[in-house]
């Protein structure tokens, strides 16, 4: 199509054009909880919870030193992001990659105004938490009985027996309780997730004492279809204001998946910095929906985060180095390529 | 926990969304791997795999495959080639080979070659048009009549492109408004589709529906294509946003074929796979077979050695 000049870096319009994409500015004053939603029907705000920290570094193959995970977690504390998940109290038998799970809780920086939850799959890990600092604690269940039984050798039953003790602990001391639902949209074993089962895993959790509820495409082969069911099935059950997607970016899916649960009016969303974390069921294949591109999609649509897209870039950029990998964010690799970012 | 076998999933048929009107029933895909990916790869790919690759694509079920380009090798050598594979490939039935013909010359030597449609490319900014053809829009509208002229006369069917319509690498904002213009006035000249492109990948479903509100009032929904990048990772996006708002035709290459000339070492279109995938999810029929789309995918990026930009297929495959 023509030639194509080569020095496209230097064009202040590109990096204009970036600029206002990226909101490299500041972005806009501090959200209010309150849901509201824009004439579009969209949320006017949406909560990003990071969960690079933990879920992104346990799903990477290399191990990432005690120092260099604090550095990223108070560097993600610095781009306005309101909740950061910082590691998870599991023996590090399962989870070698967590071992320091203890240092790193001590050793971070606590920003008010971010939360910085931790998963506790079990009273025992529970205790550690709170010994270490924790305020706000995570639990994992799933809406498929052969991913419990493989995961955490125990069926749905018995996992949700177990998180009943946390949860109690937790209630006991006023910290809130955030439930994970593994495999909404598919599971590895199971392959199709009927969207009854997640309602109901999701309903126990909620009943329970979890104040918010995120549903995780696991193997990330949701697509907008499977992703309007599940919802449409799980809202019958608990408040909108209490749903969260952790959408997997393995088909490509995650952002159009995201897409549908925002305007079902879904306001909470994870993702992870650089898309860091691949997926341990298809190897070489990605995992978590990157935060850099998830942020780019809401700028566009007008919704407030809270968050500086330019420092989130900042900190994929500082991980992927320590972590000596490309970054898995194409917003990063665009915008590093064109110079708008140094 | 031990490795799952992770086979491809079934079908998801939604029927409900189809049927509540949000989406269309069927989608027309427009291939263009062949074209626009392979026009923006590094390596050059010599003919009779070019050819391989188009009659790959012809198995898969596509309707619409972008052959080549006949435009000057000083210009794109990678499209050199133009009247060998032209010749070169089957052409089934009920499948379309457009090639792209950017002037009278062009036209003359692609109808010459056996094309039955052709392309032509305008954009919603002067700048890039400036840069890219060395003229003004209105300079290459009128060039581009008289391909129109001569393709009126051969029956030969015409489908526009609109480049930049949701940011400039020179201009940045590029106004809807101007995409409705230029849209217009390349429907209004005869061409029977008008394919939207987001040239740098910078649109998100906000810019999107704004640009598609407007040019819809100007050109009929059932006569515009959206053929998105994927350089900031938008692609699917945006295009299921085109999709609610009543547009059924989407470009796509296959492999996610084809870098972005203006952020080296980003991406660029989207990958047919990965849109097939959220297609058949959607419940929306496309009459493309996604295992046989991956092995062409498959066949092509070995023939590059480079990696697929398809997620479907690097999930997929069980290495």
């Amino acid at each position: 199509m023509g030639t194509v000049p080569s020095a496209l870096k230097h064009c202040l319009s590109y990096q204009h054009l970036l600029k206002e994409q990226l909101w490299i500015a500041e972005p806009p004053a501090a959200a209010h909880p309150a849901q509201e939603l824009q004439a579009s029907g969209l949320p006017e705000y949406i909560k990003i919870v990071e969960v690079g920290p933990r879920d992104g570094l346990q799903n990477e193959k290399v191990i990432v030193p005690t120092d260099t995970k604090i550095e990223l977690i108070n560097q993600l504390s610095k781009t306005g992001l309101p909740a950061i998940e910082v590691t998870s109290f599991v023996s590090s038998k399962w989870v070698p990659q967590m071992a320091d799970h203890e240092e790193v809780m001590r050793g971070i920086e606590r920003h008010p105004g971010v939360q910085y939850p931790v998963l506790t799959p079990n009273l025992q890990g529970f205790h550690s938490a709170i010994a270490a600092g924790a305020t706000e604690v995570s639990v994992f269940g799933a809406a498929s009985e052969s991913f419990s039984k493989m995961n955490i050798n125990c069926s749905i039953e018995e996992s949700i027996e177990r998180f009943e003790e946390v949860i109690k602990s937790a209630r006991d001391m006023n910290i809130p309780v955030r439930g994970y639902v593994s495999c909404a949209l598919g599971c590895p074993y199971e392959g199709n997730v009927v969207p009854d089962k997640v309602a109901e895993v999701s309903k126990r959790l909620y009943s329970m004492g979890c104040y918010e509820i995120s549903l995780g495409d696991t193997i990330g082969v949701g697509t907008p279809g499977s992703m309007k069911k599940m919802l449409e099935a799980v809202m019958k059950e608990i408040p909108l204001s209490a749903l969260a997607v952790h959408c997997h970016d393995t088909y490509g899916q995650a952002l159009a998946n995201i897409l549908t649960a925002i305007q079902m009016g879904v306001a909470v969303v994870d993702s992870s910095v650089a898309g860091l974390g691949g997926c341990p069921y298809a190897k070489g294949a990605t995992g978590n929906v990157a935060t850099e591109d998830v942020i780019y999609m809401l700028n566009g649509l007008g919704i407030n985060t809270g968050v500086n897209l330019h420092a989130v870039m900042e900190a994929g950029n500082f991980i992927c180095t320590a972590l000596n990998k490309k970054t898995n964010s194409k917003v990063a690799q665009a915008s590093f390529s064109t110079g708008s970012i140094n | 926990a031990p490795r799952a076998r992770l086979t491809l999933p079934p079908c998801q048929v939604s029927s409900a969304a189809a049927a509540t009107g949000a989406y269309p029933k069927r989608v027309k895909v427009v291939e263009v791997g062949p074209r626009d990916g392979l026009q923006n790869e590094k390596n050059v790919v010599p003919t009779p795999v070019k050819i391989n690759l188009i009659n790959m694509l012809s198995e898969t079920g596509l309707q619409v495959i972008e052959a080549t380009s006949f435009v000057s090798p000083k210009w794109v050598p990678q499209m050199a080639d133009h009247t060998e594979v032209m010749q070169g490939i089957n052409k089934l039935p009920g499948i379309s080979y457009p090639v792209l013909t950017p002037n009278l010359k062009g036209f003359q030597a692609a109808v010459a070659a056996g094309a039955k449609e052709v392309s032509i490319f305008g954009a919603a900014s002067e700048k890039f048009t400036q840069k890219n053809i060395n003229c003004s829009i209105e300079e290459s509208l009128e060039r581009f009549e008289e391909v129109m002229k001569a393709a009126k006369e051969v029956n030969i069917p015409v489908r526009g492109y609109v480049s930049c319509v949701l940011g400039c690498p020179y201009e940045g904002k590029i106004s809807a408004a101007k995409v409705a213009e230029v849209s217009k006035k390349m429907y209004s000249m005869g061409c029977y589709e008008i394919s939207l492109g987001d040239t740098i990948g910078v649109g998100t479903p906000g810019s999107m529906k704004e640009m598609l509100t407007v040019v819809m009032k100007e050109v009929p929904v059932g006569a515009l294509a959206v053929h998105c990048h994927d350089t900031y990772g938008q692609a699917l996006a945006n295009i299921l946003v085109a999709l609610q708002m009543g547009v059924s035709v989407v470009d796509a290459s296959v492999a996610g074929l084809g870098g972005c000339p203006y952020a080296q070492g980003a991406s660029g279109n989207v990958a047919t796979e990965d849109l097939v995938y959220m297609l058949n999810g959607l419940g929306i029929h496309t009459g493309v077979d996604l295992q046989k789309l991956m092995d062409t995918g498959t066949f092509i990026c070995n023939a590059l050695n480079r990696k697929t930009n398809s997620k479907v297929s690097q999930a997929s495959c069980r290495l």
